[in-house]
């Protein structure tokens, strides 16, 4: 059963993006996070890849930044349900990072500075759709955005881009992070509507 | 790591249901609470929040979530909503939906930002404006389950006009510590002049670090990111600070 509200009319229908189901569109950047924002000195920055048989690969920022970088323009969509267009980027490809990486593993376990994890499967980090971004609208990152450096993976719901990020560990099933453990969708795609387990 | 925060099949819990608006009590002139009895409803924590959906007549339908108010009590529910200037949803809800009405929502959804009745550590709550809203559910919840680990709640608004649930902060609780901050204009003779948050507040009116109190902070962006900074810098534990932001945005 739908219930019509009488007299509840919406926002103009005519937006010229194409918004997922249930999102609406915003034009600043709120900002969602669990606890305080973690500070994080680019001189102790790490990034990390742990395979499955214990393979560790490690970059600093130094090494971060001789890394061939892309810029690119995404859209984001959050599962708070507003959606941010036309978001510009600076940042190192999953492609360029993991290329190298030996391992069997189809899944990741994100980790983060201050102790925030999320889940996706490793396919969704490689060919084309993931970065580790330190540069947002040609500027350094912003800590409460997630800065130095953050995962984005804008085809998922933005809680999938771990801020802060630390490290990927790769797993042969897939465990869940922060917010799948308390309820939120394994896999998160905004246009299936994958908010909650179940949907 | 926490675990879901009300048991039950997630494809159940997390169905839409129909609720009837029973009760609207005014909070402030932009504000409404709004009661609803929502049948098969599975109970929630102090902290959670529903998605609410409204279908237009053309058939267009927006979701916006808002926290629960109130403590589980059997099928009947509470939210508060601030009418946002150019809001899409929030100007219908506390303007437009009378009681006898029905609306469309699911949940309990949130099992991190929650507070439960067999904590007991001191608890300390800092709002922003419409932020209070999760915390007074855990006031709540603390009256109902009649606990008796010390809370104090820091409230900031901008003026005396925009305190929500007013009366029963007055009321009060045994063991609820209540203090009101002003950011731009405070009641005559008030002793702290209008000013947003500081460390010296949150020193004054909150829990020493010592305590380890467990801190929940809700409100607005900038508000939440400061109040947190400096609860860490404090020397509070970064993981017992729970933050949740509320922002205008969309409405």
């Amino acid at each position: 059963m739908t219930v019509i509200s009488p007299g509840f009319r919406g926002r103009p229908r005519t937006s010229g993006h194409r918004l997922p189901p249930g999102q609406y569109e915003t034009r600043d950047f709120p900002v969602l996070s669990a606890g305080p924002t973690p500070r994080v000195a680019r001189e102790d920055w790490e990034f990390t890849v742990t395979t499955e048989t214990g393979d560790r690969y490690r970059w600093t920022w130094g090494d971060l930044l001789s890394l061939p970088a892309e810029r690119f323009t995404v859209d984001l969509h959050c599962v708070t349900r507003w959606s941010k267009f036309g978001t510009s980027w600076e940042g190192v490809s999953l492609d360029v990072l993991l290329g190298t990486v030996q391992s069997a593993s189809d899944y990741a376990l994100v980790s983060a500075y201050g102790g925030y994890t999320t889940n996706l499967p490793l396919a969704d980090l490689l060919n084309g759709q993931a970065w580790i971004a330190h540069r947002y609208e040609g500027a350094d990152l912003p800590a409460e955005h997630g800065g130095p450096a953050r995962l984005l993976v804008p085809h998922l719901y933005l809680w999938k881009s771990a801020k802060w990020v630390r490290g990927i560990e790769l797993t042969a099933r897939s465990e869940p992070g922060f917010w799948e453990s308390v309820g939120y969708h394994d896999y998160g795609d905004p246009w299936r509507e994958q908010r909650y387990q179940g949907d | 790591m926490a675990r879901a925060a009300v048991p039950g099949r997630l494809g159940e819990r997390l169905r839409w249901r129909v609720a009837t608006v029973l009760e609207r009590r005014r909070e402030t002139a932009a504000a409404v609470s709004i009661a609803l009895d929502v049948p098969g409803w599975p109970g929630h924590l102090a902290g959670q929040h529903v998605d609410v959906r409204l279908t237009a007549e053309d058939g267009y339908s927006t979701q916006r979530s808002y926290s629960l108010t109130s403590a589980a009590d059997g099928s009947r529910i509470e939210l508060t909503v601030q009418s946002v200037a150019d809001g899409e949803v929030s100007p219908y809800l506390a303007g437009q939906v009378a009681v006898g009405d029905l609306l469309e929502l699911r949940g309990p959804v949130g099992g991190w930002f929650v507070w439960r009745p067999e904590q007991d550590t001191p608890v300390l709550l800092v709002a922003g404006g419409s932020g209070v809203a999760p915390l007074m559910a855990m006031i709540r919840a603390r009256r109902a389950a009649g606990g008796r680990s010390p809370f104090r709640l820091i409230y900031s608004v901008r003026t005396p006009e925009d305190r929500w649930y007013l009366g029963e902060l007055r009321r009060g609780d045994p063991g609820l510590d209540t203090t009101f901050l002003y950011t731009r204009s405070a009641p005559d003779g008030w002793p702290r002049p209008p000013g947003r948050i500081g460390a010296a507040d949150l020193r004054t009116w909150g829990w020493p670090p010592d305590f380890f109190p467990e801190c929940y902070v809700c409100g607005p962006t900038g508000f939440v990111e400061s109040v947190a900074d400096q609860l860490v810098t404090l020397g509070h534990d970064a993981a017992r600070i729970r933050t949740e932001r509320f922002g205008p945005t969309g409405g």
